[in-house]
């Protein structure tokens, strides 16, 4: 019985390995069409591509990173701060994703000032 | 030796290239749109009204803010700027509050020696306190508006005063070693400071029926050294162009730009 499990978990491990290396290499690919195209000012193509790659691999913080910085590119901030705080999420030690949040906040907090009435 | 020399080479040029293969990462310039914090639609023209200003006399803070932004609203703004004298908002307030107002005057003095004396002086957000009730006054800005047909009407309180300040700054200090080569450190160093701080609060009014449609303050600060002699009129403005951006996001659309760092 246990030696059943054991294989099962072998295969299990040997299928999934594999799987999840691909999953890398397409959002990968997705990721480095969208970073052509954005540097190219076309940027819903851009979302498009790095919304494909948080597809594919849900664990890929440069990807989320990316899609956050279209947004905000978009003013779509809701959307970006999200995808931000995801990307910390999956990479809090990440210099390059903070820096981006960063300059992000200053912008975000200047939009949704506190006000003394409305 | 020729060994040694080739050895040092090709780990150069290896790490060169491994360098460039780790390349993995590209700046890129944004424009982040930031949409209005409100909906001028229902407006076609806007009225700078004036003013209630206080603090340092070297700056009229009234007449040197209404005239700022009404320049920077006929450049970036699609309403029309109305042209009219600058509103006596204080002789307004004192006129407007027969109860409130009593703060503003000395007891016992009736609303016409007030304004017949000279203006009162407002030194501090205390001072400026005893005013506010007129931003509040809907039959007073109503009937303004009326006047002008109904624009938004942009108006409040302007605090410019002086500061002083001492205690211990960091700044870069260049320092050279022993075989000349140049560094950068930071020192700590006790400094006594001066300057100003701007407080405006700008209140946006429906001049078609006198109500306030949004009211924002902000608060920013300028410190010079002491040595460095800096007229009150040049950090007036230093300190207003930190606001504009923000001001002027009220009424109409910005673009913010910056750069990001896309990820491979």
């Amino acid at each position: 019985m246990n030696s059943k499990v054991f294989a099962a978990l072998v295969l299990a491990v040997a299928i999934v390995t594999p799987l999840s290396a691909d999953a890398r290499n397409d959002a990968k690919k997705q990721v480095e069409f969208g970073i052509t195209v954005a540097q190219r000012g076309l940027w819903r193509e851009a979302i498009y591509r790095w919304e494909r790659a948080t597809q594919i691999d849900p664990s890929y913080a440069a990807a989320h990173n990316n899609l956050a910085i279209a947004y905000e590119h978009e003013g779509d901030l809701a959307k970006a701060r999200v995808s931000y705080e995801k990307a910390i999420e999956l990479e809090p030690g990440n210099a390059l994703i903070k820096q981006n949040y960063e300059l992000f906040r200053e912008i975000n907090d200047r939009t949704t000032r506190t006000k003394d009435t409305q | 030796m020729i060994g040694r020399l080739a050895l040092k080479t090709l780990s150069s040029v290896v790490a060169i290239f491994l360098i460039a293969g780790c390349a993995n990462y590209f700046e890129i310039p944004i424009e982040t749109p930031i949409k209005p914090k409100l909906d001028v639609s229902p407006f076609q023209r806007v009225l700078v009204a004036g003013f209630i200003s206080g603090g340092t006399d070297d700056v009229d803070g009234n007449l040197e803010t209404t005239r700022l932004l009404r320049s920077q609203l006929r450049t970036k703004s699609e309403l029309r700027v109305i042209d009219a004298d600058v509103l006596p908002l204080v002789d307004a307030a004192e006129d407007s509050g027969a109860g409130n107002g009593a703060a503003a005057r000395p007891a016992g003095e009736t609303p016409r020696q007030a304004s017949d004396a000279k203006e009162p002086e407002i030194k501090d957000d205390k001072d400026l306190e005893a005013f506010e009730h007129l931003f509040a006054d809907v039959e007073y800005w109503k009937k303004i508006g009326e006047e002008y047909q109904g624009p938004l009407i942009v108006t409040g309180t302007i605090m410019f005063t002086p500061q002083s300040r001492s205690g211990f700054v960091q700044r870069e200090q260049e320092v050279f070693d022993s075989f000349g080569r140049r560094r950068v450190v930071p020192v700590r160093t006790y400094q006594e400071r001066k300057g100003f701080r701007l407080k405006p609060k700008f209140v946006f009014i429906d001049g078609r029926n006198g109500t306030t449609l949004y009211s924002e303050s902000f608060s920013e600060e300028i410190l010079y050294n002491t040595n460095q002699s800096t007229p009150a009129l040049s950090s007036y403005f230093e300190l207003m162009d930190r606001l504009l951006p923000s001001f002027l996001n009220t009424l109409s659309s910005q673009k913010v730009k910056g750069t990001r760092v896309l990820l491979q």
